[in-house]
């Protein structure tokens, strides 16, 4: 088909045995606006990783299939052969130079030069700048997109949306521009720069220019989109004209029907109406996963799920009221009004956390199995210890007791209690991390990402352990995760979060459709949308399941 | 092939697990040594000399332990202490005090005065986070020139300590005036196949290892090396990471000032001034020799580095005057290697928390 600009042919692709991408055909013509959705994790980011020859695709074994540009196999072996190819990214961070001009910054690494006397004896890297030219140049790729700025100005200072906008001057001055990645652009913007984006991406299609567009926001993909890809778990879900489908079937497709419901054998649960944790107003600022005013009770004895994709600020919660990232508003634990910004304090008040930085916070990797299960309980509540004379000494018998017995329950499978935490395998760490969490006898466990990075087998494990704790033990767990599926199969309920702020409650049962929407966030911006009946009425049905959940629990 | 392999693969982790630069020192060690035999030098003065010299460096290297296992690295900033221990010392002969009532007073003193000043330090140390080796050596550098003043300007009138005329402190002090010369050395010292044994310095030098080994088995001493090895997961577990680093610091201080106290009666002099400028070196290169990495640090790593270090010192020096018999190449090798030993290890560095 000579309008096909670039077809992606039967792409698979492992890491270490572990399928990211399976068998992915994908084809986009000129011209077009192609959207590719998914959930984080879905291989959005890694079939891009391929498109421009990372090295992190490289050297992890390359790729089978094939990539095709204009009907011609290429090779592409690194973003300079991408580049070369025609093929530009927007990045989602800018990558801008503040102290230069927006000129500067659009020529950079290609700027135009005129020889001079130095450069005729020292070479090509002395030669002048031709500022005519290159501003010039600048220009006219600003005014491709409609903008009025001057191309003298300074980056430092000009809002976000403009910085955006010389981001997509830069790739589309580059000769030979085909194809343009934008890799989530509208996330930072506002309504208005976004409505200019919009617009920009528009006009550059209608050059011929072939866009894929990479968003979570389903609003705008139905806006601007002429079809849309979908990804799942590595899978390519369906590709699809836009004007044949809709917000409501792309959500349910994203999320679709994997779900095992084990929740049903939970009658016998000590699940009551007494609220254990309270959240009020509650903000946390945590780099990348800010918390931005939360309302939230936590019943004693129920399994809570809160999901929503990555940057949201789900994990921010359990950061903030664990004390490791600066939080205000009000925490009442328990009746007590628990002291922010403490860790010290949350861990005496009895939480305990199961961090989703497993190899950062979580664990002392070149110490052993038994120190790191038994450390915080020895340095906040004095347990493993006896005295000698004046001082604390480790009770080295206890420590490996203990350690034994909670090998032996959680069953972390390693040689011995001396092992080094680092040389476990990742779901065995988890379990220690755990095992930590359980050695202080918390009456609320909060986990976050417990399964990041384990293998399918010991995600299992992970989650067994969690219902036993609950089922057996009472415990009111806090389970925080990127994995909607995850949550599905063992929360009583779950919170979706959404832009640092609770977007809405919904049971595990509840249909896929309605998680997609809440976590793409579309569903309070979908009013105004064009095409989207269907969401609004599911909006309705959806509110009145929230209230029946509230009262439910 | 694979026979050959295997083996390769056991030597590598012999070597990882012993240490590149410990196993280099070694071997060089064991030539000065057959080469000392050779030589026909005298061995048990060797051997005697090698232990005192252990023992009397060993409390000053060990002070390394609490400042590296707290994540502040190695103690640059040893002549911190070893002022503290030295103004003792002076004060204690300007008090009268001599023999084992002018060490016991200088312990006392400066344990207080070192536990005062290494809170300083700590507390110094807590607001350059990152830049704690570097910070740490101008500091010990900057206390030396200043108390090159105080020796000069503080108004001691003991005649023991004066110079001829003028006023200030002499830049050598003579222990044995006071009565304190080797008097730790000599305490159950004995004599065995013509070495001599100096007990009472390796007694209190194990006395000090072995607490400082208790130390980090107590409650205090895992928060601190929790610490050390990753802040983060400290911090989550309520630990108090900054007032950890003050008392490691506190403790290295006081150590390196009771060090000095040992150094001195055993070497005979109180050496002031310029002399304890360079003193941070020979130790931050014997612990790293011993196996220490400047994230982490064992009490095994001070006893065989500081045996692998003085010894070689002790027995190259000989063995190279007599090799090259009217050169000062033994003083050039021992700054090759000792400076070489530190350049090594600080290219080393790892954090602390690598899988």
């Amino acid at each position: 088909m000579s309008n096909s600009l670039l077809s992606i042919k039967n792409v698979s692709k492992d890491f270490y045995g572990n399928q990211v991408l399976k068998d992915i055909n994908m084809e986009i013509r000129r011209g077009e606006i192609h959207a590719l959705v998914g959930e984080n994790g879905a291989g959005k980011s890694t079939l891009m990783n391929i498109l421009f020859g990372m090295p992190v695709i490289h050297t992890t074994g390359g790729f089978q299939g094939s990539v095709e540009i204009e009907g011609q196999e290429v090779n592409i072996m690194t973003p300079h052969q991408a580049m070369g190819y025609g093929i530009g990214m927007v990045h989602q961070e800018f990558m801008l130079i503040p102290g230069f001009t927006i000129t500067e910054n659009i020529k950079i690494n290609r700027e135009i030069t005129t020889p001079n006397i130095a450069s005729r004896i020292f070479g090509k890297q002395y030669e002048n700048l031709d500022f005519v030219k290159m501003n010039r140049d600048a220009r006219a790729a600003l005014d491709k997109m409609d903008m009025g700025i001057e191309e003298y100005t300074l980056v430092a200072g000009l809002p976000v949306g403009h910085m955006q906008f010389i981001e997509i001057a830069r790739e589309i001055d580059k000769t030979g521009i085909k194809l343009l990645v934008f890799d989530e652009p509208t996330a930072v913007l506002t309504e208005s720069e976004t409505e200019n984006l919009l617009r920009a991406v528009k006009k550059l299609a209608a050059l011929g220019i072939g866009i894929i567009f990479i968003s979570h926001r389903l609003n705008e993909i139905m806006q601007i989109a002429d079809r849309i890809t979908i990804l799942r778990d590595g899978e390519l879900v369906v590709t699809k004209d836009v004007k044949d489908t809709n917000t409501l079937e792309i959500a349910q497709l994203m999320v679709g029907r994997k779900i095992s419901f084990e929740r049903k054998t939970s009658s016998g649960r000590r699940k009551n109406d007494e609220t254990i944790l309270s959240l009020k107003n509650f903000f946390v600022k945590m780099p990348g996963e800010e918390v931005k005013g939360i309302d939230l009770e936590i019943k004693k004895g129920e399994i809570i799920g809160i999901g929503g994709l990555a940057g949201q600020g789900k994990l921010g919660i359990a950061n903030g009221i664990m004390g490791i990232y600066p939080a205000a508003g009000e925490v009442i634990f328990d009746g007590q009004k628990l002291e922010l910004n403490n860790a010290k304090g949350a861990i005496e008040a009895g939480l305990g956390f199961v961090s989703e930085d497993r190899k950062g916070i979580g664990l002392l990797l070149d110490s052993s199995i038994e120190m790191n299960i038994a450390f915080t309980s020895m340095q906040i509540k004095n347990e493993f210890l006896h005295k000698l004379l004046f001082a604390r000494i480790q009770n080295s018998g206890k420590i490996r007791s203990h350690a034994k017995k909670m090998i032996k329950d959680l069953d972390i499978r390693c040689t011995s209690p001396t092992q080094r935490a680092g040389s476990l395998s990742g779901g065995n760490q988890q379990k220690v991390c755990v095992a930590r969490a359980l050695t202080q006898n918390p009456k609320l466990l909060l986990v976050s990402e417990p399964t990041r990075g384990i293998d399918v087998g010991a995600k299992k494990l992970v989650l067994d352990l969690m219902h036993k704790l609950n089922e057996e033990q009472g415990m009111t767990i806090v389970m925080t995760s990127s994995e909607l599926a995850e949550l599905r199969s063992i929360c009583d309920k779950i919170v979706i979060i959404c832009d640092g702020k609770v977007e809405g409650v919904l049971p595990p049962d509840a249909p896929d459709q309605e998680f997609g929407l809440m976590m793409s966030g579309s569903r309070k911006n979908s009013g105004n949308s064009a095409g989207f009946d269907g969401g609004l009425a599911a909006i309705g049905t959806k509110e009145k399941q929230d209230k029946e959940v509230m009262s439910d629990v | 092939m694979s026979e050959k392999a295997l083996g390769r693969m056991r030597f590598d982790a012999f070597v990882k697990k012993i240490g590149l630069p410990t196993l280099i020192i070694a071997a060089f060690f064991i030539v000065v040594l057959i080469a000392a035999v050779i030589l026909d030098m005298p061995m048990p003065t060797l051997i005697g000399d090698m232990l005192k010299r252990f023992g009397m460096n060993g409390l000053l290297v060990l002070a390394m332990v609490p400042s590296i296992q707290s994540g502040t690295g190695p103690n640059f900033a040893l002549p911190v202490g070893i002022i503290c221990g030295l103004f003792s010392i002076v004060c204690g002969i300007e008090f009268g005090f001599t023999g084992w009532n002018l060490i016991l007073f200088a312990a006392g003193m400066s344990l207080v005065l070192a536990a005062l000043v290494g809170l300083l330090y700590g507390k110094l140390l807590n607001a350059v986070k990152g830049a704690e080796m570097t910070i740490a050596t101008y500091t010990g550098f900057s206390i030396v020139a200043l108390m090159e003043l105080g020796w000069l300007m503080i108004p001691f009138k003991s005649k023991k300590m004066g110079w001829m005329m003028g006023s200030g402190l002499r830049e050598t002090i003579q222990l044995d005036g006071v009565e304190a010369e080797e008097i730790i050395n000599n305490f159950l010292s004995f004599e065995v196949f013509g070495i001599k044994v100096p007990t009472g310095l390796l007694l209190v030098l194990f006395a000090f290892s072995v607490m400082i080994w208790l130390f980090f088995r107590t409650k205090t001493g895992i928060a601190i090396s929790a610490g050390g090895i990753n802040p983060n997961f400290a911090k989550a577990s309520g630990i108090n990471i900054d007032r950890n680093r003050i008392v490691a610091n506190v403790i290295s201080t006081v150590l390196g000032a009771f060090g000095i106290i040992l150094y001195s009666q055993s070497f005979g002099y109180a050496q002031l001034y310029a002399a304890p400028l360079n003193m941070a070196f020979p130790a931050v290169a014997a612990v790293l020799i011993g196996g220490a990495t400047a994230a982490r640090a064992k009490v095994s790593n001070v006893i065989i580095g500081t045996l692998l270090f003085q010894g070689l010192l002790t027995t190259s020096m000989p063995v190279a005057n007599q090799l090259f018999a009217g050169t000062d190449l033994s003083e050039i090798m021992r700054m090759v290697i000792q400076n070489g030993i530190i350049l090594y290890a600080l290219t080393q560095v790892k954090g602390g928390a690598e899988a």
